[in-house]
């Protein structure tokens, strides 16, 4: 049996496969290939992802991809729905960051409008995002720990992701798929007791990841099997349409929030980490000390937020945006336009957008085209686990079986985004 | 910025913040290699198709606005029966491009389409382009020229039609047991 050899520094050159990216061919000289198939239904595909895989002995010698499974058609559907009833969709695209899909179609449409949204519902919209991204980097970890031997991580994560459930549960009412954000705002006020309960996750948050570093940090069974393993240099990563933690475990210090600060991250304080390894352990490494850095923006949105208490939370513009529940009762005109807003929905002006935001996984976008009627014209999203995914080839370069599972929960694609 | 050297360069429309440069579909290649290399679009984020077939049949009424200081006894706020701007060609087909650098930018590259036009494939300039032009032939039916492996990726091998287009039913599946049988 082959033994792999372990390459841990950076390779020189390019390691997409040729002529082909998307399938690492094999070479048709070696004999004695096995062709497996992997999943669609496997714990570790995270989701339904299909692999087809030629091994010869340990070692991955051919490799291609068949996504689809998941294929839901959101766009299509969200053809056929007015703009307001749109917002529902998005969450269920990236079903494990979902805040963030939804933040990036609200703003697509917003921009359309061209509407203002008050501070309140910014900084809200930011500690909100945060929170996402802490839970789905706390999914990431606790299943691709798992997935290679570390089952204890699992549950550690998922006792603070509870905890993050909790708090959208708190705010919104529903644990995931929350459709708290509107075009224009929130859709409620943010509830009393928000602040303590999130002000207590954010200082078990820190003291939590160092719990989570010490079972791994030194860990030589981890350690084995992410140094060194499914290498993507940086300007591979580029090439590949890589885009967040994935590109910046390749020494790219490139994130949106820095580059181009969309909703109030000008004005906070944060540092971006960038790894340079490129391998399995710097995808996790960047993954851990974003947790540290989102838990800092949370508490620094809290200590903002406080200071708007009574400030509306969502725009006083009533063509666009519901009037509030207790009008509704007095007021002839409210009642009007809660009703058309609800059957026909609002019009957005004629034109095309592209938004792009700094999800958990990278650049999640929103390219939207209006016609000028109540139902969007196209809808698609720029899903980052795509691009995470196609990846997979040329991170599986000299990998062995057993690593291609590491590989692929590092790249941290969510089936429901690749597939949408 | 000075877009006016892109090969095939028809129009530089601006709205929004965003720029959207229209270049002629023949030289699309070029076009790619030309912002890659000179303009320094080293990341390729996404390919999309829009089908406009029947855009502006159905005249669009309703009121809509301005944002803060929206005058509801404004007349012209009320609404009135208005088309939007008819698009030369059924499809486009646009490349959002973004520059990766200290000094970053954004653009939109859009071809203007017809149904059976086929594009050269811009693989061997961003290899991510395959899988993205993979999904705009899945979806929309654009082929495109030379690509390595033009397959269907979301749906399965054997699907007919192009689920995306605006002709293509929402419903549509055979009912089964139905009173024909």
């Amino acid at each position: 049996m082959a033994v792999v050899e372990r390459k841990p520094e950076i390779y020189a050159g390019s390691r997409i496969p040729q002529p082909i990216p998307t399938v690492l061919l094999t070479d048709p000289a070696l004999e004695d290939v096995l062709t497996v198939n992997f999943g669609p239904n496997h714990p570790s595909t995270h989701g339904v992802l299909r692999l087809i895989v030629d091994l010869h002995g340990e070692h991955v010698v051919g490799l291609s991809a068949v996504i689809g499974y998941l294929h839901t058609g959101f766009e299509k559907t969200m053809e056929q729905k007015t703009w307001w009833k749109g917002v529902t969709y998005p969450a269920r695209v990236d079903y494990v960051s979902f805040q963030y899909n939804e933040l990036v179609y609200v703003l697509a449409v917003e921009k359309l409008l061209q509407l203002e949204v008050p501070r309140k519902a910014t900084w809200m919209r930011m500690a909100l995002g945060e929170l996402s991204r802490i839970h789905s980097h706390l999914v990431y970890l606790g299943t691709s720990a798992l997935e290679i031997g570390a089952i204890s991580m699992f549950w550690y994560c998922f006792r603070e992701r509870d905890l993050a459930l909790d708090l959208f549960e708190l705010v919104t009412g529903v644990r995931m798929h929350t459709r708290y954000f509107q075009v224009g705002g929130l859709a409620e006020d943010i509830p009393r007791g928000f602040y303590d309960e999130a002000r207590a996750f954010c200082e078990r948050m820190p003291k939590a990841v160092d719990e989570y570093e010490a079972i791994l940090n030194e860990n030589k069974i981890w350690l084995e099997r992410t140094k060194g393993i499914g290498l993507l240099s940086a300007d591979d990563a580029i090439a590949l349409g890589q885009t967040g933690p994935n590109l910046r475990a390749s020494g790219v210090d490139w994130d949106l929030r820095k580059r181009e600060p969309y909703l109030a991250y000008d004005q906070v304080d944060f540092d971006v980490p960038v790894y340079h390894g490129g391998d399995v352990y710097d995808r996790y490494k960047v993954r851990v000390d974003e947790m540290r850095e989102s838990t800092r923006i949370i508490s620094q949105c809290i200590d903002r937020l406080e200071e708007m208490q009574g400030e509306p939370w969502i725009a006083d513009d009533r063509k666009v945006v519901l009037p509030p529940r207790e009008e509704l009762h007095t007021s002839m005109e409210s009642l009007i336009h809660h009703f058309k807003i609800v059957t026909e929905g609002y019009r957005v002006p004629e034109g095309e957008v592209y938004v792009g935001v700094e999800s958990p996984r990278g650049e999640s976008g929103c390219y939207i085209v209006s016609d000028g009627g109540p139902k969007p014209w196209r809808v698609k999203f720029r899903a980052p686990s795509f691009a995470a995914l196609h990846a997979t080839a040329a991170c599986a370069t000299d990998a062995a079986v057993a690593d291609l599972i590491a590989v692929v929960g590092s790249l941290d694609a969510v089936m429901g985004d690749v597939d949408r | 910025m000075g877009y006016e050297g892109v090969p095939g360069l028809v129009e530089t429309n601006e709205a929004l913040g965003e720029t959207t440069l229209v270049v002629d579909p023949a030289r699309v290649f070029e076009a790619c290699t030309y912002l890659r290399d000179e303009l320094g679009f080293n990341l390729l984020l996404d390919i999309t198709a829009t089908d406009y077939l029947g855009w502006g049949a159905t005249p669009v009424a309703g009121y809509y606005g301005t944002a803060g200081g929206r005058d509801l006894n404004d007349p012209a706020a009320q609404g009135y029966e208005r088309t939007p701007e008819p698009k030369s060609t059924r499809f486009t087909l646009n490349y959002h491009l973004l520059r990766v650098a200290d000094d970053s930018a954004r653009v939109r590259l859009q071809l203007l389409l017809d149904d059976g036009d086929t594009v050269a494939t811009v693989v061997p300039v961003w290899p991510t382009a395959d899988w993205h032009e993979r999904e705009a032939w899945d979806m929309m039916g654009i082929a495109f020229d030379g690509h390595p492996n033009l397959t269907r990726i979301l749906m399965e091998d054997d699907w007919e039609g192009h689920p995306l287009r605006k002709d293509y039913p929402i419903g549509g599946e055979p009912v089964r047991f139905s009173e024909a049988e």
